[in-house]
């Protein structure tokens, strides 16, 4: 009896496939709330950082808030929100976006920051307005960098999401939670699984859309 | 049960017992880690084509929530400290590898060469000029990993109760005592910015001919710190 046994035996029932406790819904579940999540941190952290790279001020506070951001325990910001405010999906997104704000935040105003300023220089020469040499030439060299910040963001809420599923929020955390108190050891090690894939299935959609978005040109050769 | 350090007697713990555990539990995988990062990451640097398949290998590694690592390893290991050790020395492994092998690689040629000059041996050259040229990549990687091995200690919380400070955040739910996850936050936290200052602390120790003081951050200077993709991949 090894792990590799139960987790075929998770997949291989079929009570597992269909219903409100089935992978399609728990699975849906999961990447609503991760994208809702990534996407207010997103709305909050690029403007931020391109704008703060772009002049390259704050870095200071950045860094500050950077350091204070990973000094946070993950799950402690979540069972806090959850004593303090009660069910719902609110106590759980707040803690998925503070922790998802500060590395995309930060990695975009250095990614902003550290862009050759030669060009930048020569598009001001050739009269681009500020913004025009924001969009059209430090974002797109940037842009890798920026999209590293996205991913880690990406790939710890999908994990803090799954936590979450300790303060009662749905998704593939469930079935690690429910199976520990249930004993059912074939959940757990089923819901561990398709969390794993999750993960690598996020690293892997960011990889496509860095092969499809990043300029051939600017593509980091190392 | 009104004081800060009153903690609840199901935990078997005094405050000071949870912070003694929690540092424990948190940064004995990190040194782990550490111990087995190095000659990883001299392979690595001996053998340039491996380093980019390694390079994924930490990128796909560390994407693995700690969860789904710690119940699988419930199999092996029961539901104990070692079952949260183990996910946390790995991570500590995925961080630290591309720091040293950043550091050890950005030592300028003409410095090994010298070195090779004044009759260093390989081992001798590796201990005595590289890896103190790579202690300030080394120590950025240890922070991030020793910030967020103390960060996931709480999750092992979920797995009978292995998750020292991460406990009380437990009783915070079974009792409905708000003040104990604050507890448990705050303390956690503070034991993050301390460890790391020490880390600091450190680094400034074994680099003497470092400038002092202004920033801390990495990638101060102009170009791009060798750890700065690293730091990015922040804890979680």
């Amino acid at each position: 009896m090894n792990v590799l046994h139960f987790v075929g035996a998770f997949f291989g029932d079929g009570a597992h496939w269909h219903g409100y406790d089935g992978i399609p819904h728990r699975l849906l579940e999961h990447v609503g709330y991760s994208l809702l999540a990534l996407g207010v941190a997103a709305a909050v952290g690029l403007p931020v950082g391109l704008l703060t790279g772009h002049t390259g001020r704050g870095g200071t506070v950045l860094a500050l808030l950077a350091t204070a951001a990973r000094a946070l325990p993950t799950f402690g910001l979540l069972v806090l929100t959850f004593v303090l405010l009660g069910l719902g999906l609110l106590p759980v997104m707040i803690p998925l976006v503070v922790l998802a704000v500060p590395p995309i935040l930060v990695t975009t105003y250095e990614a902003v920051r550290s862009v050759d300023p030669s060009p930048v220089d020569a598009a001001r020469g050739m009269g681009m307005g500020e913004a025009r040499i924001l969009f059209r030439v430090e974002l797109p060299v940037a842009l890798p960098l920026v999209l590293s910040g996205l991913r880690s963001a990406a790939v710890q809420i999908v994990s803090t999401a799954t936590v979450a599923a300790y303060v009662s929020l749905g998704g593939l955390g469930r079935y690690i939670v429910d199976g520990l108190y249930q004993r059912d050891y074939e959940k757990v090690v089923g819901g561990a699984t398709l969390v794993a894939l999750l993960a690598l299935a996020t690293l892997a959609v960011f990889w496509a859309v860095e092969r499809l978005a990043v300029s051939p040109g600017v593509r980091r050769g190392t | 049960m009104n004081g800060f350090f009153d903690i609840p007697s199901d935990l078997q713990h005094s405050w000071l017992g949870l912070v003694g555990l929690h540092l424990r539990e948190a940064l004995l995988p990190v040194l782990a880690g550490l111990l087995a990062a190095l000659p990883v990451a001299q392979v690595c640097v001996r053998f340039r084509r491996l380093y980019p398949p390694v390079l994924g290998l930490t990128t796909v590694l560390y994407a693995i929530p700690s969860l789904a690592l710690f119940v699988v390893l419930i199999d092996y290991t029961g539901q104990s400290e070692l079952t949260v050790m183990i996910p946390l020395a790995l991570y500590s492994l995925v961080v630290l590898v591309p720091a040293i092998v950043d550091g050890v690689r950005a030592v300028p040629r003409e410095t090994l060469a010298a070195a090779t000059a004044m009759g260093l041996g390989p081992v001798r050259r590796y201990l005595q000029v590289q890896l103190p040229i790579a202690v300030p990549a080394i120590l950025a990687g240890l922070r991030v990993a020793a910030v967020s091995s103390i960060s996931l200690v709480s999750v092992g919380a979920l797995i009978g109760n292995n998750g020292a400070l991460g406990n009380l955040l437990a009783d915070a739910m079974f009792y409905h005592r708000p003040a104990l996850a604050v507890n448990s936050v705050v303390t956690t936290a503070v034991l993050a910015v301390l460890v790391d200052a020490a880390l600091v602390g450190v680094r400034r120790l074994l680099t003497p001919w470092m400038p002092r003081g202004g920033r801390t951050a990495p990638a101060a200077a102009g170009r791009p710190d060798p750890a700065a993709h690293v730091l990015g991949e922040a804890a979680r």
